[in-house]
């Protein structure tokens, strides 16, 4: 469940040349095509979609690099 | 880590180079547009080029401050100098800091130790808008052993003086722009076709034309680890931090000599009102600017690569500090220049004067446009979308 609603943000907010839906959940999305720009977009989309908010020391590439960091750094805040 | 002895002979070696000869010829540097030669003899002759090097390799095993301070001294006395001491510091930085165990990158500092061997860097590529985060040319394998590039450079400081050069690539030909490793090569490697002249406004001592770059290298010369970490880690502050103390300098400098062009007068008529000391008051204002901002940024860089992993350095809290170094000194440099010619007046505007600072002012006027400042601008209003404390 969360991670088809990883992937809706990044579908809309990525910027992806490929589909979010195929993406496996350890595919590097940097790799994939994701810009810094775009990763930011979806930061903040993630940020509304799941009602937190990610503290500076959360905020780095390294963070946002897979569906599965991201689904981390989302159980890190609570979101199961 | 060596010993603060070592810093501290360190430094006055460098101060001594500073003003004994880069200062001698820093004119002849900026008016002939040539690499100034003089001071890098005497910087390598004092081993000053392998200074990051780990001790155990043999080199001087000093740290960023102490790369820094002596970007300030050299600034100082010859902005070219300094700026381009600064640049080949950061390059070897990225070495130190990133080669991991590679045996071919050991080897490599013990002949940078050795042979004083001087190091570009090519980073900007024409068609990518000036993000260094991306690039178009790509590490290509021409058969089983020998990899390939070929890389049209914008610009490429001392490129023709360098020993080695530093290129930021695709990992392969179908990797994405935004996935880079930085490969080394030397000169025997490279080969470079200039594109265009050299006679610009200001820093005209490093010597930046562009050119058309191609080299055949083997695996062992990309650094291990990949350039977005690299980037983050290192080239980024380190950059705008070494080049915000060679602004800094520069800008003391000017300073300096206002104050000097305020003393003489001063005495010419003991007593009487010098209407120079006031505008030399603001201008101390101005100054203290740009060092609170310069110093400060170098002691939370040394507090961040302090973190287990680096870890602070790679957030994005961090990449908006040394952004907004970069912005706020290489505006405020300039700005202190010009407020010391206003100081001087004419004899602050003639090029042949003790108190001339054209120079200074045509040189730290490069800094807003060595990685355009509105692009930075732009990175950062998008970072500051997310990030919480500023």
């Amino acid at each position: 469940m969360k991670g088809e609603r990883i992937r809706k943000v990044l579908a809309t907010h990525g910027r992806l040349p490929v589909a979010a839906d195929g993406l496996p959940d350890d595919a590097n999305l940097y790799s994939a095509g994701m810009t810094s720009h775009a990763s930011v977009n979806v930061m903040l989309a993630l940020e509304e979609e799941f009602d937190v908010e990610f503290p500076d020391e959360m905020l780095t590439r390294s963070a946002f690099e897979s569906i599965n960091s991201i689904s981390g750094a989302l159980a890190t805040l609570g979101v199961e | 880590m060596a010993t603060v002895d070592a810093g501290a002979t360190f430094a006055e070696e460098i101060s001594r180079i500073a003003d004994e000869v880069a200062a001698a010829h820093a004119d002849s540097v900026d008016k002939e547009a040539r690499f100034p030669t003089e001071t890098f003899d005497a910087l390598k002759g004092a081993g000053a080029l392998s200074a990051l090097v780990p001790e155990h390799l043999g080199g001087g095993g000093l740290g960023i401050a102490d790369a820094a301070a002596a970007s300030f001294e050299l600034g100082r006395r010859c902005g070219a100098s300094g700026l381009v001491f600064a640049m080949h510091q950061i390059q070897v930085a990225c070495l130190v800091r990133h080669f991991d165990d590679s045996q071919w990158f050991e080897e490599y500092l013990r002949s940078l130790v050795r042979e004083q061997r001087l190091i570009a860097s090519v980073t900007s590529e024409v068609g990518t808008g000036g993000d260094t985060g991306r690039s178009i040319a790509a590490v290509t394998p021409t058969d089983a052993t020998t990899l390939t590039f070929e890389k049209q450079a914008p610009t490429v400081s001392y490129g023709a003086h360098a020993d080695d050069l530093l290129t930021t690539l695709r990992r392969s030909p179908d990797a994405d722009g935004g996935e880079q490793v930085a490969v080394l090569t030397s000169k025997e490697q490279v080969e470079l076709e200039p594109k265009g002249t050299w006679d610009p406004f200001g820093m005209r001592g490093t010597c930046s034309p562009g050119f058309v770059v191609r080299a055949s290298f083997a695996n062992e010369q990309i650094l291990p680890q990949p350039f977005s970490t690299i980037g983050s880690e290192t080239m980024v502050p380190v950059s705008h931090l070494l080049w915000s103390h060679v602004w800094l300098g520069i800008a003391t400098d000017a300073f300096d000599r206002a104050r000097a062009f305020v003393r003489a007068s001063a005495k010419r008529a003991p007593g009487e009102p010098v209407p120079a000391a006031t505008r030399l008051s603001h201008l101390m204002t101005q100054l203290s600017l740009l060092r609170g901002e310069v110093e400060s940024a170098l002691q939370e860089f040394l507090a961040a690569d302090a973190t287990p992993n680096r870890e602070r350095l790679a957030t994005m809290a961090s990449a908006l500090r040394f952004n907004n170094l970069k912005i706020a000194s290489s505006e405020q440099a300039p700005r202190v220049c010009q407020g010391a010619m206003n100081v001087c007046g004419i004899v602050g505007f003639l090029n042949n004067t003790p108190y001339s600072v054209g120079r200074h002012l045509r040189d730290t006027m490069s800094g807003a446009l060595m990685i355009a400042n509105e692009r930075i601008h732009q990175t950062n209003a998008s970072l500051l979308l997310v990030a919480k404390e500023i």
